[in-house]
């Protein structure tokens, strides 16, 4: 069982986000770099798989040189090898990192990688375009799930969950498949000292990926009005205990 | 929260460690209407205390460094946030265990025990998950403690708010500091105006921004040290405390690992300088974290995950165990080391107290406190003193480099004598070419290049073959050469030359500059013109705040030289000292005059071949000064020795410095006159002579009583420290300043070693001396005495031990060695009657 991640690097923006002057990107001059927590689960999976069913895992991704970063923190959590389309750090579009990423996968099945499981998160952390793994599994001719919650594999096939309101719906698709999953579908571990120091010794592939013309443009991004840290003071003391209360309540886990 | 009221009678600035303990402590010394104020929220406003790793280790090598952390322990204890886990600093080499034996030195002088060494098998009884076998041992202090310093500083400020006497807003900016004529007068936040004439800054790695709102300056840079947190480990698993095993320093990784209840915290100052300027560092609202919590950068941080791994296999090794936190926080650099603390030189009324960390944030928090109370902390802060730097050391470029060379020393083998390399030859005398040319080695004093010895000196050491010896210990020899026992020697027997440039030159002035020196100055001023008199400068308390000499130049007219390194403290205690009514000023004339020593037999016969002033005994005695004219130039001539011979400080501006410099040598050829360095002026001249120099014998926790300088009557007059001078006169001294020579220099060894100052001093068989006031007797200043031909040592002993031929010990990397008080009190072991310089 071959299974490929793709990740993206993205900004950890825990406090206010704050944009660049042109409004086109996010100011990371004082922000650390993640994947984005759908994306964890999907790694964690991977592993998972292996370890159960053995095979090789692969991480894939198109980003700049320092996304190199992010690929040996999915190789810490114990991904054999990576994959690295460099690019000059500027944002691809969702049709134009589709099509360098079916280069690639072309490229490693030519290579006798070929996955049988291909996982995305089900959005990016930053654009959240929710269509790079649906254009990949369309131009390589393969089933895909989307917003996965669950997945076990038999029989050459893979049995997908996703959760509804009250229920859930179950897909079971056969493989190669592409499914693109969501937080929550496992919890992924925090990597061991020696697997980070093992993670900076596996291999890392990089190459500079073709960009096909664009022909979606980024214009500009806006903050949602609301985002960010707000705090709101329930009371001091005892006397904080029934708007306390009435919190849980409202939040559902009382 | 409150509102910002519209006046206070002081403005804290920061709700870390350290504003909290100001806030407690100028509220118990009766303080009130004390506002403190932090642009984040509380508890943790987000700034370095937030991330602390809270651990308190109490052993440091400097005395003021000890004395602080030892009294922040006491107050941890106090409000019940102290766990006592111990803590081990282990070894990975024979030369750290050489310098954990003299950490043991440093425990017993500071009185920090019970302390001990261990072996690899006993550091794996109290640390059972560590590798004994990469470590060769290991220094224990029971004592280390960790502390939560976020709520002590929540306890603290409670404390005040419930004595009535503090008003605390959080999440309030500030956004400007008033000054007038260089006095504070408000404080400006985004929250309304409050209008105070007394501000300190307590904002840790913001506090230079908050500074420059004033127009003054607290030279820091915002550093990373970068800590990760791993668990959960199995062996922690049942873990009743956040801390049950002891906190173990590996020293020569520059790490440490703790527990943190159920997991490992593993920090480390061994990676790169990554300093940060303090406008950069991003707001609460745009911090994922906090601001001072910064995004971990993992390719620093490679190196110390496989020395954790070596050191605690059981658990970093273990694969269950993750990585659940890890962050490069900031916190603060400076320098020296040393905090910033005190009254800011630039604005009257603006205070700092930054640059502190945790295990010394409630000492450092009392001691300015009281100084802002009384004029002076109980613990000596001077080395700390905000006061100390010089323009070209508070440049961001400096401020830098020092940052980042002094950060990897942080668990450093650092040695006494051990020079910057970065930021140097910053400041160069009018002599340096030539001292270039006679092959100097420079140290460095107060931004200047001084030489220290020269090693064109190297064929004098064959001209006292069996007087000069070298030293056999590395580290004894390390920052030393045996050319300055040489250079010693020749200049007893003919003359030297010293470049003493680096002397901080002020005039006091105008028809009030009499009574400035008077209110200063311990002795009389009231001299006739031409008169140079040394003086203490005392504290209100009768400790020393300096010495120095002041030579009267005019009626109206006092020339201040100091000491280079404690200079500009001087400087600002003699402008705040200047009359109300401006009828008196000072002028730093440092940069303007240049300095040249000549000493020896030989000194008059040099001078007067470039003079035909009267330069004999009768027509230019001792203590005098006045003009003459030497070399075809207007030198100030001050005839006054710190190294006990003939001879006379040598002034002219500094541009015809190398004038000077060129007839004094052209003309003392003939003498055998030589150039010799401080290593002379300040240890080996100085200690034959008895003679007691600031920050090493002289501080403010010492009397001039004590350090046997209470010769002649008190004058009439008033000054600072007056009336407990008097008091100190009619008791008996609690210790007396003593020389003693040691008797046997040879270790267990069989080598011979040779003490470097700051041991303790001890009875034959080991036990400390205490004083009355509870301080320990401990070598102040140590170095060669080449003419009386013994290592000579300065030590404040208690009166029953200072009496001549009394057979003590010194303690010296855990060794003792025997050692005889030679002289109690001041009278010279060389030349006790003083000839040479009266002759």
């Amino acid at each position: 069982m071959n299974v490929l991640v793709c990740v993206k690097r993205v900004p950890i923006t825990g406090g206010k986000i704050v944009l660049t002057p042109d409004e086109r990107a996010i100011e990371t001059r004082h922000l650390g770099f993640t994947i984005s927590p759908h994306e964890e689960c999907g790694v964690e999976e991977a592993v998972r798989i292996a370890e159960r069913h053995g095979g090789s895992t692969t991480v894939l991704t198109l980003g700049p040189a320092e996304a190199e970063e992010q690929l040996r923190d999915t190789l810490a959590i114990g991904i054999d090898r990576a994959v690295h389309l460099v690019t000059d750090g500027s944002d691809w579009d969702p049709e134009s990192t589709a099509a360098a990423l079916v280069a690639a996968i072309e490229a490693e099945r030519a290579a006798g990688h070929d996955p049988d499981l291909i996982m995305f998160g089900n959005e990016s952390a930053d654009n959240g375009n929710y269509q790079v793994g649906i254009r990949v599994a369309h131009a390589l001719g393969r089933p895909c799930v989307t917003g996965v919650k669950g997945i076990t594999m038999h029989d050459g096939r893979v049995r997908c969950e996703q959760e509804l309101g009250g229920g859930r719906d179950v897909y079971d698709v056969p493989l190669p498949a592409v499914v693109t999953v969501l937080e929550g579908l496992n919890l992924p571990r925090y990597p061991s000292v020696p697997a980070k120091l093992r993670a900076r010794r596996k291999p890392v592939e990089s190459s500079e990926p073709a960009r096909s013309e664009p022909r979606l443009e980024l214009v500009r991004l806006t903050v949602p009005p609301g985002r960010g840290r707000q705090a709101e003071v329930l009371g001091e003391g005892a006397g904080a205990a029934p708007a306390v209360v009435e919190l849980f309540k409202k939040l559902g886990v009382a | 929260m409150s509102p910002v009221p519209g006046s206070a009678r002081v403005v804290v600035i920061g709700a870390g460690i350290v504003g909290n303990g100001l806030a407690c402590h100028l509220a118990r010394l009766g303080w009130t209407d004390i506002v403190q104020l932090d642009k984040g929220p509380l508890p943790n406003p987000g700034g370095s205390t937030g991330h602390a790793s809270n651990f308190i280790y109490p052993v440091d090598h400097s005395r003021e460094m000890t004395a602080l952390t030892l009294d922040s322990v006491r107050q941890y204890k106090d409000f019940g946030v102290l766990t006592e886990c111990g803590g081990i600093e282990v070894a990975r080499t024979e030369e750290r265990m050489e310098e954990l034996r003299r950490r043991m030195a440093s425990a017993k002088s500071w009185g920090v025990e019970p302390v001990s060494l261990l072996t690899p098998a006993e550091i794996k009884e109290l640390v059972p998950y560590i590798d004994e076998s990469v470590i060769v041992g290991g220094f224990y202090s029971p004592g280390v403690s960790v502390v939560d310093s976020l709520r002590m500083g929540t306890l603290m400020r409670e404390e005040a708010q419930q004595a009535g006497a503090l008003t605390v807003v959080a999440n309030v900016e500030v956004t400007a500091i008033g000054t007038e004529r260089g006095r504070v007068t408000s404080v400006s936040t985004t929250d309304g105006d409050i209008e105070t004439d007394t501000v300190v800054i307590a904002a840790g790695v913001w506090s230079p921004l908050l500074a420059r709102m004033a127009g003054a300056s607290i030279p820091l840079t915002p550093a990373v040290h970068q800590m990760i947190d791993i668990g959960p480990v199995p062996r922690f698993e049942n873990a009743k405390a956040a801390i049950e095993y002891p906190i173990v320093r590996d020293m020569d990784t520059n790490m440490y690992e703790r527990q943190d209840g159920r997991g490992l915290e593993v920090g480390s100052y061994a990676h790169r300088p990554i300093l940060h300027d303090p406008a950069e560092i991003p707001s609460i609202e745009e911090s994922a974290l906090s601001p001072t919590e910064m995004p971990f950068t993992e390719d620093d941080f490679v190196q110390q995950m496989e020395h954790a791994l070596e050191l605690m296999p059981e658990i970093v090794g273990d694969e269950s165990v993750g990585v659940k936190y890890a962050i490069n926080g900031l916190l603060s650099l400076t320098p020296d080391g040393l905090p910033l603390l005190g009254e800011t030189p630039e604005v009257r009324g603006l205070w700092s107290a930054a640059a502190v960390w945790v295990k010394e944030g409630p000492g450092v928090a009392r001691g300015v406190a009281e100084w802002m109370t009384h004029g002076e902390p109980e613990i000596d802060l001077q080395a700390s003193d905000i006061a100390r730097f010089y323009p070209c050391q508070k440049t961001v470029a400096h401020v830098r480099a020092r940052a980042a060379e002094g950060f990897n020393k942080t668990y450093g083998i650092v040695h006494p004598g051990e020079q910057w390399e970065s930021s140097r030859g910053i400041r160069l005398s009018p002599f340096h070419a030539r001292e270039r040319e006679l092959d100097a080695v420079f140290f460095e004093a107060a931004g200047w290049e001084r030489p220290h010895w020269y090693a064109s000196n190297e064929r004098l050491l064959a001209d006292y073959d069996g007087r000069v010896k070298p030293r056999e210990a590395e580290w004894d020899a390390r920052w030393w050469s045996p050319i300055i026992n040489a250079e010693h020697l020749a200049m007893r027997d003919r003359a030297a030359i010293f470049d003493l440039t680096a002397f901080c030159i002020f005039d006091v002035t105008g028809p009030g500059a009499l009574a400035t020196v008077q209110k200063v100055a311990m002795r009389q001023c009231d001299v006739p013109v031409g008169r140079v008199i040394y003086t203490p400068v005392l504290t209100p308390r009768g400790g020393f705040r300096s010495d120095l000499t002041i030579m009267r130049l005019d009626h109206e007219t006092f020339r201040v030289v100091t000491g280079g390194a404690h200079g500009m403290a001087d400087l600002k205690w003699f402008a705040d000292h200047l009359p109300e009514d401006g009828s008196a000023q000072v002028h730093d004339l440092t940069s303007a005059w240049c300095t040249l020593g000549l000493w020896g037999p030989r000194a008059r016969d040099i001078l007067s071949g470039l003079t035909s002033d009267d330069i004999s005994h009768e027509g230019f005695p001792f203590a005098r000064c006045r003009e003459i004219e030497a070399a075809g130039l207007r030198v100030l001539a001050s005839r006054i020795s710190y190294v006990g011979d003939l001879g006379w400080e040598l002034y002219v501006p500094i541009e015809q410095g190398a004038h000077l410099w060129d007839a004094v040598w052209e003309e003392g050829r003939p003498h055998g006159l030589i150039p010799a360095g401080i290593g002379v002026y300040g240890t080996t001249g100085r200690l034959e002579k008895g003679y007691r120099a600031f920050g090493f014998e002289l501080d403010s926790e010492y009397d001039v009583v004590e350090a046997g300088m209470a010769w002649g009557k008190v004058k009439d007059e008033d000054f600072v420290g007056k009336e407990a001078h008097v008091r100190q006169r009619g008791s008996d001294p609690a210790a007396i300043m003593c020389t003693l020579t040691v008797d046997d220099h040879k270790s267990a060894s069989g080598v011979e070693r040779y003490m470097l100052g700051r041991e303790p001093i001890v009875t034959p068989d080991g036990a400390p001396l205490v004083d009355a006031k509870g301080r320990r007797s401990f070598v102040t200043s140590a170095g060669a005495g080449p003419s009386v031909g013994k290592h000579l040592l300065m030590a404040y002993l208690p009166p029953e031990h200072a009496r001549e031929g009394e057979q003590l010990a010194v303690e010296y990397m855990n060794e003792r060695y025997p050692v005889t008080v030679a002289v109690a009190g001041s009278t010279p072991i060389f030349d006790p009657e003083n000839s040479r310089i009266r002759s």
